[in-house]
């Protein structure tokens, strides 16, 4: 799948909440506890990251060629 | 990255915002200005009240006219608002302690006048801002610090309070249904008249952590499991109920919203009828 | 001036209240306040202006700050348990700098006290009621005619500063019925509502300082996006922790009346050029002392009075200079003493100040303040 995940680190709190609710394991939490992408291939721009996170630190874009 | 729409709507030089690591403020917030996007609210018309506490920081970051009112005057003060300009739109943001404890009175009465305002209570079970007092809605027999036995106060069920004091239109959403939750606020705001949304938020920090369930995402998915929507709740056999809950629309009716009504005295006053 | 009428205190303030732009008016029942939102509630809508019965005094003082904040000059009345009640939302006002006039027609007290007996028991909880340092101008009338400008007096201070603004009024003057001639409206000075002088773009900050030190917060619904809180915030509108900006913005709050202060500070002098004793006297306790002044003088003795209309900011200068030149201060009172202990400080030993103090519901009679007055001079003339 073709997607692009953003992230805007510096909102992050490191939660988990994206982490737990990803269904293919994408993210993960890094050792100073921010969320951080560690599988980009196997996201399917489900968009449960970016719905559930509440500091709007996670964006899921499906990729747009030009 | 594609800008979203609701980035607008924040004040981007004030977040992140002050809410703990899996506090579901943050999203029952995004919910409401994606509501406003819907409804297509004017900006510089429409005035976000809030009052104190966690929830009732929410106003600070939200680029509309925004005020931060006192313990529980939320919804006074956005009553003077509407009623001394009827064209704005006023949202009132509040918490559980907020809005049934210390604001109670104001809440009833705001439904009772059925003034035009559209109350979204964030309902975290607890008093989070100074560290974990039980509210009038925690739970029975859940813990609290002030409450370290366990709660032995019932709780209110805000829903039904605001039904019988008045109100044109009463939900109930999560942090988990993002989008229901959109949708139950979108709907409160187009109702003319006193709305009242409920959106139960995890609180992680202050209620999860005394309650067996310190983690966010536990708390999200116990949101997820014991939330049951209005049709499937009417069907549910009572001792099925137990620790459920139900969500949804709970009631929409019309009745005279109040700063129409004071139009009509206004009318009558300057002897245009009657 | 408009006709001869006769006219209650009450009535007259708001009479005064609506000359001065008044249009919207939110309280709570409560004696011996009620006439003056009763007239509210029947004046107000034909001038387009709104009343509303709260549920509760704390509420009846939300909603007229709500409505302030959406741009209309705004009216709340009350008494005793009432001011008490709405002491928490005075702070508000003061802290966000909300204009407001909050009328306070006292009743004896504590608690429930004495409901439809006149004091001048609130006094002090006027100036300090409310919790933290903050300051604070009251206005006390003595006749049904200064009612009146004292309301359109109140509502421009509250404008001009932006702070909450106290009609101290007392039974005897809300109760009182007096004839009266009212000014025509085109002679009735009112202050506008402050606006922003510039634009977003330009830098506006909703509490940046003018000249003057008041801010010019936008009302809502106006395109300035502006955050109010009661939290102390800095020039932005937006809360601070920072040391320095809350002992600016403290600062700020007092210094924005104390610069006016001799502007706004209002008294009566009678009888005080040969006087070697005074009579220091405010609200409807001043009519009974202003009659006992005249019968002293009858009986040779050289008294004078200062009437103070504005209680706070408190009339140091006038005090100092009276105490300067006379033997001794005599201060009537229906409390158990309160302002004496402001006119001793201001005195501050220049010479001795006596207080006459009642509080068992009656009024002064004049007799029972020419007898103070006579002990005061010890039967020297």
């Amino acid at each position: 799948m073709d997607t692009e995940i953003f992230l805007k680190s510096e909102r992050c709190k490191g939660c988990g909440i994206c982490v737990a609710f990803c269904p293919k394991k994408v993210l993960q939490l890094d050792t100073l506890g921010h969320c951080s992408v560690v599988r980009p291939d196997d996201c399917i721009a489900c968009g449960q990251c970016e719905l559930r996170c509440p500091d709007y630190a996670i964006f899921v874009d499906k990729k747009v060629y030009a | 990255m594609q800008e979203r729409t609701y980035e607008k709507y924040f004040r981007q030089n004030r977040l992140p915002h002050i809410w703990c690591p899996g506090c579901g403020n943050g999203t029952v917030m995004k919910a409401i200005v994606e509501a406003v996007e819907k409804r297509k609210l004017p900006r510089d018309k429409t005035v976000i009240v809030s009052g104190i506490g966690c929830s009732s920081r929410a106003s600070g970051y939200m680029d509309f006219d925004t005020l931060h009112t006192a313990h529980g005057r939320a919804i006074p003060f956005a009553t003077g608002i509407k009623l001394a300009n009827p064209e704005l739109n006023v949202i009132v943001i509040t918490g559980d302690g907020d809005c049934t404890a210390i604001g109670g009175n104001h809440f009833i009465h705001g439904a009772r006048r059925n003034i035009d305002l559209t109350v979204v209570l964030f309902n975290n079970a607890i008093y989070g801002m100074t560290g974990g007092q039980a509210s009038p809605m925690t739970p029975l027999h859940k813990k609290a610090t002030t409450a370290p036995y366990g709660s032995v106060d019932r709780p209110f069920d805000a829903c039904q309070l605001a039904s019988a004091a008045g109100a044109s239109y009463v939900a109930r959403s999560t942090a988990f249904h993002v989008q229901h939750l959109t949708d139950m606020i979108a709907e409160g705001i187009s109702v003319e008249g006193f709305s009242f949304i409920e959106a139960v938020v995890q609180c992680p920090t202050a209620y999860g952590r005394k309650n067996k369930m310190p983690e966010p995402a536990q708390m999200m998915a116990w949101l997820r499991d014991h939330a049951v929507l209005q049709k499937a709740w009417d069907k549910l056999p009572e001792e099925k109920r137990s620790d459920k809950f139900p969500i949804g629309v709970f009631l929409k009716r019309q009745f005279e919203e109040y700063t129409k009504a004071y139009a009509e005295v206004i009318a009558s006053a300057q002897g245009g009828k009657k | 001036m408009t006709e001869m009428k006769l006219m209650q205190g009450n009535e007259a303030c708001a009479a005064g209240a609506i000359a001065a732009g008044v249009r919207f008016f939110g309280g709570y029942p409560i004696t011996p306040s009620t006439e003056i939102a009763e007239t509210m509630a029947k004046k107000l809508p034909a001038l387009g202006g709104c009343f509303i019965q709260m549920e509760d005094e704390i509420s009846g003082m939300g909603v007229v700050l709500g409505a302030s904040l959406a741009g209309r000059k705004v009216l709340t009345a009350t008494s005793g348990p009432g001011f008490s009640l709405k002491q928490e939302l005075i702070g508000y006002a003061a802290c966000a700098e909300i204009p407001v006039v909050i009328v306070d027609v006292q009743r004896v007290g504590p608690s429930t006290g004495q409901p439809t007996s006149p004091s001048q028991g609130d006094v002090m909880q006027v100036r300090w009621g409310t919790h933290g340092d903050h300051p604070m101008i009251a206005l006390s009338p003595w006749t049904v005619r200064e009612t009146f400008d004292a309301a359109v007096m109140a509502v421009n201070y509250a404008e001009r500063f932006r702070t909450p603004v106290i009609l101290l009024m007392d039974e005897i003057v809300g109760h009182l019925r007096e004839n009266v001639q009212l000014p025509n409206a085109s002679d009735i000075t009112v202050y506008p509502r402050r606006r922003p002088t510039k634009s977003r773009a330009a830098g506006y900050q909703p509490y940046e300082p003018e000249q003057d030190m008041v801010p010019n917060p936008a009302d809502f619904g106006t395109g300035y996006r502006i955050h109010v809180t009661g939290l102390i915030h800095d020039y932005t509108g937006f809360p601070s922790g920072s040391p320095v900006v809350t002992e600016k913005f403290i600062d700020r709050l007092h210094r924005k009346i104390a610069i006016a202060q001799d502007e706004i500070t209002h008294y009566d002098e009678f009888f005080m050029e040969d006087a070697e004793y005074a009579v220091v006297s405010y609200g409807g306790v001043a009519r009974t002392a202003y009659e006992a002044v005249r019968k002293a003088r009858a009986k040779g003795l050289k008294v004078g009075m200062i009437r103070l209309m504005t209680i706070w900011p408190f009339a140091n200068k006038i005090i100092e200079q009276t105490a300067e030149k006379v033997r001794a201060i005599l201060v009537p009172e229906l409390n158990y003493g309160q302002l004496k202990y402001e006119v001793e400080r201001a005195a501050a030993g220049r010479c001795p100040v006596s207080l006459l103090a009642k509080y068992n519901t009656l009024l002064f009679t004049p007799d029972e303040i020419v007898d103070g007055i006579e002990n005061l001079t010890g039967g020297r003339i």
